[in-house]
């Protein structure tokens, strides 16, 4: 018995030892976000072509939202991504965050367009009430417009493949 | 070697900008109707943590999210919402990460108490090495005999050495 206990702080270094391991691999800038399992935040804002545009017009399909801006260098950095998953067909809608209308459509206009529409968010408070801390951000919202996923970062085709692709079809399948 | 000392230069003038950024806090020209309210919003931006920056409150951070929300924090304080229901609303944006004293709950359970457990089990391990100690220094004393008996003890043993001799 008294040999046994020898062993206890062994089995604590170990334990310590797999939690630390563990830890290197976990993203500390990466928040959960508060708003999985619930409905996109209710807005009622503009498209950056002037129509009026509500929570009620993401609904009906599953589909991606994009939160990003001109002023944002990784933003550049997955348009075309985004521009391949759109052709395959999946929907995309942009909120086009603090950023200069003009600018976003030159943007547009010059990288190609992915989006459905683009929802303009001048003053960062579409973005506040989806927990936005750094675009590029994404989201997947189901049929009936809950949110099912955040990722911020880029999107590429490993995050695709290994993070959104099984959920969005998760999602579709339903 | 100039070109060295510049270096050493730049490199201290480097350590320098991390000290004056770490030393200021944001400072606001926002007007108060009290220095009650002001003390208020000054607590708040205190408490509530910046979801961009990995270590910084919003009143220590220059990031534009930090700036977003300060505003945000003016105006529900505006809206005449409470303390509370201000940092709820953060929290159902940004999640517990925003708040530096996350609330008592089934995920912070390990959080909050893990400390007084581990105190106590301190405590425990303490007392019981005390206990053990004692317990084998009181059977090394018994082992010993009484006061008598180790007389008779001694006494033989000194008789046993004479004889021999």
């Amino acid at each position: 018995m008294k040999r046994l206990a020898l062993f206890i702080p062994f089995l604590l270094f170990i334990g310590l030892g797999f939690f630390l391991f563990r830890g290197l691999s976990l993203d500390p800038k990466e928040l959960p976000s508060a708003l999985i399992g619930k409905p996109f935040p209710a807005f009622t804002a503009y498209k950056i072509d002037g129509a009026q545009v509500t929570e009620q017009d993401l609904k009906g399909e599953v589909a991606l939202v994009n939160v990003w801006a001109t002023w944002c260098p990784t933003c550049k950095q997955e348009h075309a991504y985004l521009n391949k998953l759109a052709r395959e067909g999946v929907k995309i809608f942009g909120v086009n965050y603090k950023d200069q209308t003009d600018k976003a459509i030159i943007w547009l206009e010059e990288l190609g367009d992915p989006y459905v529409f683009n929802i303009k968010d001048e003053d960062g408070m579409l973005g506040l009430d989806l927990g936005v801390y750094g675009a590029p951000e994404t989201y997947l919202l189901d049929k009936d417009g809950v949110v099912r996923l955040k990722h911020v970062g880029d999107v590429n085709d490993r995050v695709w493949k290994n993070k959104i692709e099984p959920e969005y079809r998760k999602w579709v399948n339903q | 070697m100039i070109q060295r000392m510049n270096k050493v230069r730049y490199l201290l003038f480097l350590c320098f900008l991390g000290l004056s950024s770490m030393s200021h806090s944001v400072i606001e020209l926002l007007e108060f109707d009290s220095e009650q309210e002001k003390a208020r919003y000054q607590v708040l931006i205190d408490e509530l943590r910046c979801p961009k920056c990995q270590n910084q409150n919003l009143a220590d951070s220059d990031a534009q999210i930090a700036i977003d929300l300060r505003n945000k924090v003016r105006e529900l304080m505006d809206q005449g919402k409470s303390d509370e229901e201000i940092k709820h609303h953060l929290v159902a944006r940004y999640g517990d990460f925003v708040l530096y004293r996350p609330e008592v709950k089934k995920e912070t359970y390990v959080l909050w108490y893990a400390p007084v457990i581990l105190l106590l089990l301190g405590f425990l391990v303490v007392i019981f090495v005390m206990v053990s100690n004692k317990r084998s220094s009181e059977k090394d004393e018994v082992s010993f005999g009484s006061e008598d008996e180790r007389q008779e003890k001694l006494r033989s043993l000194m008789k046993e050495k004479s004889e021999k001799e």
